[in-house]
């Protein structure tokens, strides 16, 4: 059983923000949950997806993030209690109907966990969730701690059961990847039973049809509920002050930045200078109690991510007050104080109040830091993004890579989000040259490929995974087909949602709750639409590059789908098909003409150049076994054997 | 849960090394071995955009009073311990200081850049003269070595903790590992971690 509910009330976990997310979920008698994967949001639906037979739930990962907030909204409207959660990139795809959502009401509790990604330490973008909470105006929650994002998150429940509306919560990476104390609260019976009322009047959305029209009536019902928000946010035990009765500055913080706010003032002994006020429900600000405390002083810092979204808030709070809270001096992102741009630590927080109060800090004394610099100075190269080893991607990559080179036309590979778009990098050499959000490749690679009317002749080829391709890619596919674009798709199908941790999709005949259902063949559904469809094993070398080139000879759009499952997938894990060996006899290295071709440009971690004997090695550590390397080397030295598992 | 002894508060652990060590799996082994001493946790893990071959790290802070940042201060690390040698090296430059204690294991994995001969990796003997001139506390073992005389890897990161364990890093022994791992493990590995974890506590006692 999942230690989520295995443990009793008052248990004290160490729990992941994500898990305690799950956890308050559970404690709030969720009915319903669905999400799209994505970093770092990812683990809120798969813990709920564990315990879905004990605590009678139903778990989906639905297509995209736009499908499963439908897919939560109906359960709310049946009356159910339902969470939907994905990353940044996510409410993006979500919010049309996120807009829509907003303007109809909710019945049941619906609850939106939007994790955020400062520092795109997992993403290609450092995008902002919060924004769509004031644009859709829905509440907004953040929690600054790991029992805070339990507990909140189980108020969330409540708080849109009683408004009537959905409830933004807000996490970032730092929160849904950290991991911290939780004390256990209670789990409820259940006993939901789903129906959907539609026979009252019209303009009942509790008992009568569900729809933000008529739109007057329904923004002035949306505003009336952010009204009764912003009372109930004023005495909200979630905000909360720390510090002086008189600060000579005031901080407003949330989320993480409130840890490392408190680690700033302990390091600079600012306790007695400096007051804290922490804020857990930052849209609509609670306005009185925002004001109580910008009276107390005339100094007002504002630490948040990404953007200067509570600063902005603040600010035409405090001009409406300022004939009787006076003028203030801000200090935030909008003056320079903090980064607009990137995460925080504690280390730029730190800087922040030490430039203010006037208080002299360093991280390192200025001797060690020297001595540092000198004994580690060019000793720690850098990792730069790389495939695993035994990746499919590699393959494919080397396979498109030779494929273009032998065209010889300047063709091109519209790229798409997931671990393949690494392809943009020298791991998969380059090939990718242009990249955005999910399904965008197909979109953009149906656009270059109807510009042979002005003159462009460059072969358009376009890469994709298999969860991908349920996301986002099918409206693009039906444009190319239906707009006679020439396009060449390559799907590279690892069979599963492997960046985020190989989560179920369409193609898979199991669902997030294990239980059997019907796969979505990708081939068919392609042939159907009018693409040409041909599938391949991207560890196939010759037969690869041999099958794209043939492809982009021809017009319309080919499909190409390369089968093999990831090498970190649990089939595969640990499993080596192949012991690989470099035949030392034949490898002749630095006198071959290949310059190295394995270890300089192939560069699976598996090899290794070895210094002293110039000759290339497999590192049977790193190792996957996966055979492709025999392919590259034009001596024939990288020998493989069936392995014995 | 009784605490045995009162650490330094916050007590800042680093646990670095390369995707794919199990460095994740380590953190929260010992900040759970911490916790079942009754002592509160945070645990901030960077691991970067690619599944393998990245450096990976994890922040463990250990408390009597509150939660600390996920993310340790500059210069601010009271344990450091690299799954990879010039992993070692990396947060040296940003978290270390001169008290700072450093436990190392000696197998090498190769950046794609030096597989590629764009630059070199350092030798053991560079990476340790570099070390101790920055700390007199530096211990280097060969835990994955161990690890695949053991028949895997991956279980160098156990030797590691087992090693912590046995140099007296911090107040824990075999008791918290034991009801540790329960949490982590199916029945049927955890006497192979068991073994890891005694091999890395045995070899630092010798």
């Amino acid at each position: 059983m999942s230690r989520l509910i295995e443990e009793k009330e008052g248990f004290p976990a160490v729990l992941m923000g994500n898990e305690a997310i799950a956890r308050g979920a559970l404690e709030a008698g969720v009915d319903v949950a669905a999400g799209y994967p994505g970093t770092p949001s990812s683990e809120i639906v798969e813990n709920l997806s564990k315990v879905a037979k004990e605590r009678k739930l139903y778990v989906e990962w639905s297509t995209n993030e736009k499908v499963s907030l439908e897919v939560a909204a109906a359960a709310s409207f049946a009356n159910l209690r339902a969470l939907c959660a994905m990353k940044q990139n996510g409410v993006n795809v979500a919010s049309d109907f996120l807009l829509h959502l907003a303007g109809s009401g909710t019945r049941g509790s619906l609850v939106l966990v939007a994790c955020d990604d400062p520092g795109a330490l997992s993403s290609v973008n450092e995008g902002e969730s919060r924004h769509f909470a004031r644009l859709v105006e829905v509440p907004l929650l953040e929690p600054a701690d790991f029992q805070e994002a339990k507990d909140m998150t189980k108020w969330a429940f409540e708080l849109s059961e009683e408004l009537k509306t959905l409830v933004m919560i807000r996490s970032v990476t730092r929160m849904s990847h950290a991991s911290g104390n939780v004390k256990y609260g209670r789990l409820p019976e259940k006993k939901a039973k789903a129906s959907f009322r539609f026979d009252g009047p019209f303009l009942d959305s509790q008992t009568g049809p569900v729809i933000s029209f008529p739109v007057d009536y329904k923004h002035k019902i949306i505003h009336e509920k952010l009204k009764k928000a912003r009372e109930i946010f004023e005495s909200s035990p979630f905000n909360t002050y720390e510090g002086p009765k008189k600060p000579e500055l005031l901080i407003l913080t949330s989320s993480v930045c409130t840890l490392y706010t408190r680690e700033a003032i302990h390091l600079l002994g600012a306790e007695k200078r400096v007051g804290v006020l922490k804020l857990g429900t930052t849209w609509p600000l609670p306005p009185k109690l925002v004001k109580k405390h910008l009276s107390m002083t005339d100094k007002i810092l504002i630490v948040e991510e990404v953007i200067p979204f509570m600063e902005e808030t603040v600010k035409i709070l405090a001009a409406e007050e300022a004939r009787e809270i006076g003028i203030k001096t801000f200090y935030g992102k909008n003056d320079g104080t903090l980064p607009m741009t990137g995460e925080l630590n504690p280390d730029i927080v730190i800087a922040a109040l030490s430039k203010i109060l006037n208080i002299p800090y360093q991280a390192m004394a200025p001797e060690f830091e020297k001595k540092v610099e000198a004994a580690t100075a060019s000793l720690a190269p850098n990792r730069e993004l790389t495939f695993c080893p035994g990746c499919p991607h590699r393959a494919s990559f080397w396979s498109i890579h030779s494929a273009l080179q032998m065209d010889n036309r300047k063709g091109f590979v519209c790229g798409d989000i997931g671990c393949y778009g690494m392809g943009f990098f020298p791991c998969g050499f380059n090939v990718i040259k242009i990249l955005h959000s999910m399904g965008s490749g197909l979109g953009l690679a149906s656009g270059f490929g109807k510009l042979d009317a002005f003159g462009m002749d460059q072969p358009v080829l376009a890469v994709c995974g298999d969860s991908t391709f349920y996301h986002a890619e099918l409206p693009p596919l039906v444009n190319a087909i239906h707009n006679r674009a020439n396009v060449t798709l390559l799907i590279l199908d690892n069979s599963g949602t492997a960046m985020t941790g190989f989560q179920p999709h369409p193609g898979l005949d199991v669902n997030a709750m294990g239980e059997e259902v019907p796969a979505v063949d990708i081939a068919g559904i392609c042939k159907t639409m009018g693409a040409k469809v041909e599938i391949g094993d991207p560890f196939d070398q010759q037969e690869t590059r041999r099958a794209i080139n043939r492809l982009m000879e021809e017009e319309g759009v080919k499909v190409l789908i390369l089968r093999q499952s990831c090498a970190l997938s649990p089939e595969k894990k640990n499993k080596k098909k192949f012991e690989m060996r470099v035949e030392q006899s034949r490898c002749i290295g630095d006198e071959c003409s290949c310059n190295r071709l394995c270890t300089r440009i192939f560069k699976c971690p598996g090899l290794v150049w070895d210094k002293e004997k110039k000759k290339s090695q497999i590192d049977e550590v790193i190792c996957a076994g996966c055979g492709f390397c025999t392919a590259i080397c034009p001596a024939g030295a990288i020998v493989k054997k069936e392995a014995v598992n | 849960m009784k605490k045995s002894q009162s650490l330094k508060d916050p007590l800042n652990i680093i646990l670095a090394g390369v995707g794919g060590q199990g460095n994740v799996m380590a953190s929260r082994v010992l900040a759970n071995m911490l916790s079942i001493k009754g002592h509160k946790i945070t645990i901030g893990e960077t691991f970067g955009m690619s599944q393998r071959g990245g450096s990976v790290m994890s922040h463990i802070r250990v408390s009597d009073t509150s939660t600390w940042s996920p993310q340790i201060p500059k210069g601010r690390a009271d344990i450091l311990i690299a799954l990879e040698p010039i992993e070692a090296l990396r947060v040296m430059r940003i978290y270390g200081n001169p008290d700072v204690k450093v436990l190392v294991n000696t197998r090498p994995i190769h950046p794609v850049g030096v597989i590629a001969g764009d630059f070199d990796y350092p030798s053991l003997e560079t990476i340790q003269k570099a070390l101790s001139a920055l700390t007199p506390n530096v211990w280097m073992l060969d835990a994955t070595d161990e690890a695949m005389k053991l028949g895997n890897p991956i279980l160098s990161n156990i030797i590691m903790i087992g090693a912590v364990v046995g140099l007296n890093l911090l107040p824990l022994g075999a008791v918290e590992f034991k009801a540790a791992i329960r949490n982590f493990f199916p029945e049927k590995l955890l006497s192979v971690n068991q073994q890891a974890f005694e091999i890395g506590r045995n070899k630092v006692m010798q």
